[in-house]
């Protein structure tokens, strides 16, 4: 009985995980495979993208051509529900409307999270990464090494499926032996961003995503996922011979009903449910992490969102998974033993050093690329190429006047037209219409490329969130407030990004749509936008200046553990799912160790 | 291209006109709930949607009539693909200006405005609307309107509107079956393996060589 109602809890369950998409996921797979008897506990609704994805349906079936709205802030088919920019009922408030000081929140309310509608680029962060602050004297030191996180990587990129190159490039780690699947071919304009963006110096490498260019090798993954486990192993092979190849077409972003992509609903959560040994609870909000009289936590209090009624749910351990910023609302709407100001945050540092990744846009169109004889250009969706960060060594020179890096992220092909394929074309075609028009459709088609970097952020003192003193929700619950600020780390490295691009659409005999932004501070995207927020519970060495230690765990309360984003200490250009996943297995393992040892 | 790049492009498209932000500022939200009339939070995304489903399409006779006469003006039947409005354009603008969402109520005013000022210049040049009009007359109100770069100040508005419709147009025609056959995309299929560009073609751009694996030793060139 997988799927149970507040009623249903029949038990004192192992462990209680707060949240279903990448860490929810994770940590729900790594311990029922193991043996926990598990509860995860989701806000949002039950979803099955078997049924649900829209797979071939085309933007005429759609209301406005499948425009972006109110209600569906990504397009009428992004796979997200009950949720994006806002979810009804459950505000949050922005201290500012700033666009330079302001956190816009994405919220999905399904199970899954929004690993249902993701990017799928799963890159790895390297060693300088782990120790930023060793390198460049800016912001903190993870409390753990690449080497650390390593085994884990390897672990994660077997079991999800992750295609791309080993490339041996500085920061860019190489994955382990056979644990990546081979990156799709380059598309035309790949190519020639590839050989143009080359010749300017800047590197263009094989993408790394979580599609599957081909079937999982279930034969011998499994043994290497779970050593001395065949029942795990057993299932886990069967499930990875249920998920079909990527047949090459339709978005990614609707979701995966032939389960080609990694989203938490098609890969953690079926192998986790038929171990027998994982609940789930859907409609389930969780507010409160209870502690007993020893100050140990034993439950959470949650709201039955079908009800309105409060229920309760208890654990030997309990791991938030519930998006960063969630996770910390959590905590602060918590009461701890011993002070005022939530739980875990002896340290004052609960939903402190919020970070997002940096983000800015450039676009251009390539006489090259004009009138081509028709290809299918769908591919994986995305991201056959992409640029790592290439310019290390003159950055720690101090050559740059911005000390982090940022990827660059590649929009081209001949993808199915949508609403604005063929929209503000005056500055090409000089305004043409009639028969004129669909000659400058047919010749502009599939000629543009769109540039779009993602560059690292290092946490600041201005960008944080805390529980706002008066606003609550609709279940009554105190809701967030968010501060943000950037550093001219981040809107340098912006404009940075700008004259990029335009060099690269340049190189490659293009032409440049509008002007590259010479002004970081207005190139750059609003903070939460990118849709990357990490940080809030920061982990560490030091109980002092952090939440947790190195496996997540909260200092103050030892069964108490967060496995999301929030304990990232930084927030490398590397997209942060594939780490969040291998932190997530990390701290799964050192809680199975711990209640092996009878420590929890 | 990702969700966020199709929403900030969706957005830039409409450089013509003053965006309406998607994002709610900080006071409405400590505020208001908001109430929607549209098709809410979790639609069904599965099935086809008729235009006119989900809300009436508010659109006159006479509007249409001259919508369908633009829009065929803008993207007329040639020997390669049909004309807008005989594969359902007007009813995809219909459906488009009678939407309950900030954007489209914006562009309704816009579009209506614009419509009408079409049929009271034709009238005022030619003595009639503009459906009645010969081609090379329309021709001549649209050679005023068309580039919002050229158009001479007293036409600026007019032609705010005609590259906000020529948009919706181009997006309404170039996402049908038909649309989709006049540029020649071919995706949307399932494929048992993805082959990449053919040789021959990679051959004639420059691009047979460019090699993606990074080797041992050395950089890619």
């Amino acid at each position: 009985m997988p799927f149970i109602t507040p009623d249903q809890i029949s038990q004192r369950y192992d462990v209680i995980v707060v949240g279903s998409g990448a860490a929810g996921g994770q940590s729900a797979y790594t311990l029922s495979m193991e043996g926990a008897k598990v509860l995860m506990l989701e806000a949002g609704r039950k979803y099955d993208p078997q049924t649900e994805t829209p797979m071939f349906q085309t933007p005429d079936q759609a209301p406005l051509a499948g425009a972006s709205t109110a209600d569906k802030n990504f397009g009428f088919y992004d796979a997200t529900i009950d949720g994006g920019w806002r979810v009804p009922g459950e505000p949050y408030v922005q201290i500012t409307d700033d666009p330079a000081g302001r956190f816009d929140w994405w919220r999905p309310r399904m199970l899954g999270g929004r690993t249902n509608h993701w990017g799928r680029i799963a890159l790895r962060n390297g060693p300088y990464d782990f120790k930023g602050n060793s390198r460049d004297g800016l912001g903190f030191d993870w409390p753990l090494s690449y080497a650390d996180a390593a085994p884990y990587y390897d672990k994660v990129e077997l079991l999800v499926g992750i295609y791309g190159n080993n490339d041996g490039l500085e920061n860019t780690p190489d994955s382990g032996p056979g644990c990546l699947l081979p990156p799709p071919k380059p598309i035309v304009c790949d190519l020639l961003i590839a050989q143009r963006a080359r010749r300017i110096g800047v590197p263009v490498i094989a993408g790394h995503r979580a599609v599957l260019t081909r079937q999982l090798d279930f034969k011998n993954s499994p043994a290497r996922l779970h050593p001395g486990n065949p029942r795990a192993q057993k299932i886990i092979a069967e499930d990875m011979r249920q998920r079909a190849a990527c047949f090459w077409a339709t978005s990614c972003g609707r979701g995966c009903a032939i389960r080609a992509n990694y989203q938490s609903t098609t890969v953690h959560l079926p192998p986790a449910l038929a171990t027998g040994n994982l609940d789930i609870i859907t409609d389930a909000m969780v507010h409160e992490v209870t502690l007993g009289k020893d100050g140990l936590a034993d439950g959470v209090n949650f709201i039955d969102r079908k009800s309105g009624k409060q229920r309760r749910a208890s654990a030997r351990v309990i791991v938030l998974a519930a998006s960063s910023c969630e996770t910390v609302r959590i905590l602060l709407n918590s009461k701890s033993a011993s002070s005022g100001r939530g739980l875990a945050n002896s340290s004052g540092k609960v939903g402190r050093y919020l970070m997002d990744t940096v983000g800015a846009s450039l676009g251009g169109q390539i006489p090259l690329l004009e009138s081509l004889p028709p290809l299918n250009e769908d591919g994986a969706s995305e991201s056959h190429v992409y640029t790592p960060w290439w310019l290390y060594q003159e950055q720690l020179a101090g050559k740059l006047g911005f000390a982090r890096g940022y990827h660059i992220e590649y929009a081209d092909g001949r993808r199915m037209p949508g609403l604005s394929t063929f929209a503000s074309l005056e500055w090409l075609t000089g305004g043409s219409y009639g028969k004129k028009f669909k000659q400058d459709a047919r010749r502009f088609y599939g000629s543009f490329v769109g540039f779009d970097g993602r560059g690292e952020m290092i946490p600041n003192e201005k960008s944080y969130c805390e529980i706002d003193p008066k606003v609550k929700d609709k279940w009554g619950i105190p809701v967030l407030r968010f501060h943000w600020g950037w550093s001219e780390h981040e809107t340098r490295q912006a404009a940075h990004m700008q004259q990029t691009f335009k060099n690269i659409i340049e190189a490659m005999g293009g032409r440049v749509n509008g002007a590259p932004q010479s002004d970081g501070a207005k190139a750059i995207q609003t903070g939460g936008s990118l849709i990357h927020e990490v940080g809030g519970t920061i982990m560490g060495a030091d109980p002092r200046n952090s939440v947790t230690n190195q496996w997540g765990q909260a200092w103050d309360v030892k069964n108490l553990f967060v496995t999301d984003g929030a304990v990232f200490p930084s927030n490398a250009d590397k997209n942060p799912t594939l780490t969040i996943m291998a932190l997530a297995w990390r701290a799964s393992d050192h809680i199975l160790d711990l209640m092996r040892r009878r420590e929890l | 291209m990702d969700r966020r790049t199709t929403i900030k492009w969706m957005l830039a498209a409409s450089a013509s006109m003053p965006l309406i932000s998607q994002r709610v500022p900080a006071e409405v939200v400590t505020s208001k709930v908001l109430v929607l009339k549209g098709y809410g939070t979790d639609p069904v995304l599965t099935r086809a949607y008729r235009r006119g489903e989900l809300w009436p399409l508010e659109m006159t006779d006479a509007q249409r009539r001259t919508a369908a006469a633009l829009c065929d003006v803008i993207l007329p039947a040639d020997d390669l693909s049909p004309s807008a409005s005989s594969v359902g354009v007007v009813d995809f603008l219909a459906e488009w200006i009678s939407a309950p969402y900030e954007q489209q109520k914006y562009d309704r005013r816009l579009i209506l405005d614009g419509l009408a000022w079409i049929d009271a210049e034709s009238k005022r040049r030619f003595g009639k609307l503009f459906d009645a009009l010969q081609v090379t007359e329309q021709h001549a109100l649209c050679d005023d309107i068309c580039s919002e770069k050229q158009a001479k100040p007293r036409f600026a508005k007019a032609a705010n509107f005609f590259a906000r419709y020529r948009d919706l147009t181009a997006g309404g025609y170039y996402t049908t079956p038909a649309g989709r056959k006049d540029v020649q995309y071919i995706g949307n299929v399932p494929l048992k393996s993805f082959e990449g560009p053919p040789t021959s073609l990679l051959q004639k751009l420059g691009l047979a060589n460019v090699a993606m694996q990074t080797p041992r030793q050395g950089k890619l060139t």
